[in-house]
């Protein structure tokens, strides 16, 4: 019993407070506004879109733009709750293990008290019952939800207002638009979330949606097929998510004394965070919970839907990696750190699962962004490597850094994938080796936002790209050098990786810029730029990935003002009893300087290749080349071997086709075609051949003499009968009278001697 | 007065008329048959209400005459159409519904 339950520290007399309250401004309680209006709007595009003027789009135009401006409002509401707010804590009681292991529950009960700032505003609604156990509905809005609720409702309006241009005279528009909204919808619920069954409906929403997005052009089969695998592969997680939302279903009952079990967010949190969990439950569930990241965020080695995901409109593409989709795997890490946190032990460790996985997936994006042709494809798994960033921030329990990456990447990511659109949008391809090539000139907007979307992903002071990665940097806490210390633990080889990438990732980008605006053009035609609807959001876009990053100016950053430090830690990370007490690294001017100089060294090795040595190849042959003739894959067979193994991702499709599918559908169809033939036919036979017996015996005596014989006599009789009684029916009127008659009187004459 | 002289008188009434009945091939002759029937009832129903003092018997006998009278117009019609179609309203020649 003592391995199983620890005391739970934190339940005071008081109960386990939650960190949460039933109390808040108006907005800040109406949060569920903002998901039902592109979930109308859903509706509204479905039945009423084809009959509007534009399709539909404007309606999805409308409903996001609304949703935006809400989520603006509560995220100011939010500023001022976060420090002004004093209502009422919510307390649970807990069951609470002494050290003989007899439970005793906590006689105080659930109640309120007055409670410290920063508490996230609760809600909810009874969803339905059964058996006496309730299952509610509602919104847990903090820091973390209204940052996601800004940053999913701003990219998806501007990915509306640009696809209204790119999927313009498309068969499908009004359906696309429609899909747009409930994949705007479910994201916005999921990260309201108050329980987890409420984000397993999102959750499984959202993959829907990816799914009829991904597949929009199903026509072709490659698009119905990459859809198919994003839907399949997500259902491998999903799986994941489902055993883990029960294993905490039922622990968070075991510790809830009156309760069966447990699906609140704030309550499961609370209690992994308290001890109140046995450490056990937690490994599985937060185990459990990861397989589903790793297939949503696309993690090695379940990341290999993700490039195939880009056969979908590129604005789909830009959403589903800025804001929606990928990014909810994330999410659902921040949203139940504190099982993550516990699960792991997080705290004073060198290396867990999450980061491992997290820095594993960096380095292996990163390294397959080099080998790629399509523009798309070097964004999509730049996109992995950026998600692997952040899953290893949280692993080593920089939970603001991971959160602040998400939040800035989502604008250079969506940036660059709207910028990718538009080029192929002009050339028509989204091959960088056969089809782009010099369209700085043809394309300036295009250019110069593609262009701070590059910088600031490599992570160059001060676009934004590069004040998230330094923090998480800082936070593996891997840096003694020079009092950058601190964090959770010594997590020196993360700290490794993210270096590595760093300078993967600048390098990528550059080969990918030059390839695709520099030199000449290698296409058809006369490439033009887009029009303004989307130019727009990519200037839009472009400018907040050259701001976002002040939100979040690190501790002690002498340059600015105390008052502008941490702004973005200071309302995000919550400080409240669903959230473990984690410890922040020190910011150090070092390490800043040496990833720095390590994205520089990136950039200038990748540069020297390209704009040196390519450049002057190509002036020497008279033509654009892509990539010189002698170049290190021709000399060395090394390089070469890497190359290839880069060219067939890791040959993991292969694995998943050939082995894992392959491996498994023989084997298990000729063991199905031996319990086939030997159990399931076998037992068949011998039934049949039995009842054909008894049916012949049946057949015989029972159904050809006595059934048969009854039947005959029967007919036979009747036959004869009315042959007999045929004559009497003369059809002469006279005739039936005298019978009636007849019968009269004898039946008188019955009467008579009877009475 | 002895009601068994009424029901003497009756019966040979009903005999008559069912004796017309079946041995009659005339269909009016028939018709005139059934009325004979009746008749004896009726003669039978008020001289059981004179003979127990009570209007019943008479007010069954009106019925019956009532009755009657409807029925000949039906036979009637039943006998003209007949004639009509056949050219003959001998019984015996009509015997469509043998069996």
């Amino acid at each position: 019993m003592n391995t199983l339950f620890t005391l739970a520290a934190a339940a005071t007399g008081d109960g386990l407070a939650l960190g949460i309250t039933e109390g808040g401004s108006w907005l800040l309680r109406n949060v569920w506004l903002i998901p039902l209006l592109p979930a109308l709007s859903f509706i509204g595009i479905l039945f009423f879109g084809k009959k509007m003027p534009r399709g539909g789009s404007e309606l999805g135009i409308a409903a996001v733009g609304i949703a935006f401006v809400l989520a603006l409002l509560t995220g100011v509401a939010w500023i001022d709750h976060r420090d002004n707010f004093h209502g009422d804590e919510v307390h649970v009681a807990v069951i609470q293990m002494d050290d003989h292991g007899a439970a005793h529950g906590d006689d105080h009960g659930a109640g309120h008290e007055p409670g410290h700032p920063s508490l996230a505003v609760h809600r909810t609604a009874t969803w339905f019952q059964t058996n006496g156990v309730e299952f509610t509905v509602g919104t847990l809005v903090d820091g973390l939800a209204v940052m996601m609720l800004l940053v999913v409702t701003l990219v998806s309006l501007l990915v509306h207002v640009y696809s209204t241009d790119y999927v313009h005279g498309d068969r499908r528009y009004t359906h696309f638009f429609a899909f747009l909204s409930l994949f705007s919808a479910s994201m916005l619920l999921l990260v309201v979330s108050e329980n987890t069954l409420q984000l397993l409906c999102a959750w499984e929403l959202v993959g829907v949606c990816s799914f009829a997005l991904i597949g929009h052009w199903w026509e072709e089969k490659p698009n119905s097929d990459a859809a198919l695998k994003a839907f399949l592969t997500n259902r491998v997680g999903d799986m994941g998510l489902l055993v883990g939302v029960t294993v905490l279903f039922f622990a968070a009952g075991s510790a809830l004394p009156d309760r069966f079990g447990s699906f609140s967010i704030a309550e499961t949190n609370a209690l992994a965070n308290s001890g109140a969990l046995s450490h056990t439950t937690l490994v599985v569930a937060a185990s459990c919970l990861m397989a589903a990241v790793m297939s949503k965020s696309g993690q090695f080695f379940l990341h290999t839907w993700l490039p195939d995901a880009m056969a979908g409109p590129t604005p789909v593409s830009a959403l589903i990696h800025a804001a929606t989709m990928v990014v909810a795997g994330v999410f659902m890490i921040a949203r139940m750190y504190g099982v993550f946190f516990e699960g792991f032990q997080i705290g004073g460790s060198s290396i867990n699962l999450m980061a491992f996985i997290g820095g594993l997936t960096t380095i292996v994006g990163a390294l397959l962004a080099f080998v790629q042709r399509d523009i798309k494809k070097v964004l999509a798994y730049s996109t992995i490597s950026q998600l692997g960033y952040m899953v290893l921030a949280l692993g080593v329990g920089a939970w603001t850094a991971a959160v602040f990456h998400l939040f800035t990447h989502a604008f250079f990511k969506a940036c660059l994938f709207l910028g990718s659109g538009s080029v192929s949008h002009a050339v028509h391809s989204f091959d960088m080796k056969s089809d782009m090539g010099g369209l700085r000139r043809h394309m300036p907007h295009t250019y110069r936002t593609f262009m701070i979307g590059t910088v600031a992903l490599a992570g160059l002071p001060p676009l934004a790209g590069f004040w998230s990665k330094d923090e998480i940097l800082v936070g593996t806490g891997g840096w003694g050098l020079m009092g950058g210390t601190g964090g959770n633990g010594a997590y020196t080889l993360m700290l490794g990786m993210g270096m590595l990438t760093a300078a993967l990732t600048a390098a990528y980008m550059t080969r990918c810029v030059y390839l695709t605006f520099f030199g000449e053009f290698r296409g058809h035609g006369e490439p033009h730029e887009s029009g303004p609807r989307i130019t727009g959001p990519l200037w839009i876009l472009a400018g907040l990935a050259i701001v976002a990053g002040f939100f979040n100016m690190p501790k002690g950053f002498q340059l600015a003002p105390g008052s502008l430090q941490e702004r973005f830690g200071h309302f995000v990370e919550p400080v409240a009893g669903y959230f473990p007490a984690i410890s922040h690294a020190t910011p150090s001017w070092s390490l800043a300087i040496v990833s720095t100089l390590v994205v520089i060294s990136g950039i200038t090795a990748s540069g020297w290749y390209y704009f040196v040595k390519v450049e002057a190849a190509s002036k020497a042959a008279g033509t654009s080349l892509t990539e010189l003739p002698d170049g290190p894959t021709t000399k060395y067979p090394l390089a070469r071997m890497g190359h290839t193994l880069l060219s067939n991702k890791y040959y993991l499709d292969h694995f998943y086709n050939g082995v894992v599918a392959d491996g498994t559908k023989g084997p298990l169809a000729r063991m199905a075609n031996r319990i086939n033939q030997d159990v399931i036919d076998r037992t068949v036979d011998v039934v049949g051949e039995t009842a054909v017996k008894a049916g012949t015996v049946v057949y015989e005596k029972i159904d050809q003499l006595v059934v048969d014989g009854a039947v005959n006599a029967s007919g036979r009789g009747s036959s004869g009968a009315g042959e007999e009684l045929r004559k009497i029916n003369s059809g002469k009127v006279q005739s039936y009278a005298a019978i009636l008659f007849a019968a009269a009187t004898v039946l008188a004459g019955i009467l008579i001697v009877l009475v | 007065m002895l009601l068994n002289q009424f029901l003497i008188l009756s019966a040979v009434l009903f005999s008559i008329g069912v004796y017309g009945v079946l041995a009659r091939r005339n269909g009016v002759l028939v018709l005139m048959s059934i009325e004979l029937i009746l008749n004896a009832v009726n003669i039978n129903l008020v001289a059981f209400g004179a003979f127990r003092a009570s209007v019943g018997g008479e007010v069954f006998a009106l019925f019956i005459i009532a009755v009657a009278a409807a029925e000949v117009g039906v036979g009637l019609a039943m006998v003209l159409l007949l004639y009509r179609n056949r050219r003959s309203i001998d019984l015996t020649l009509i015997d469509q519904l043998r069996g």
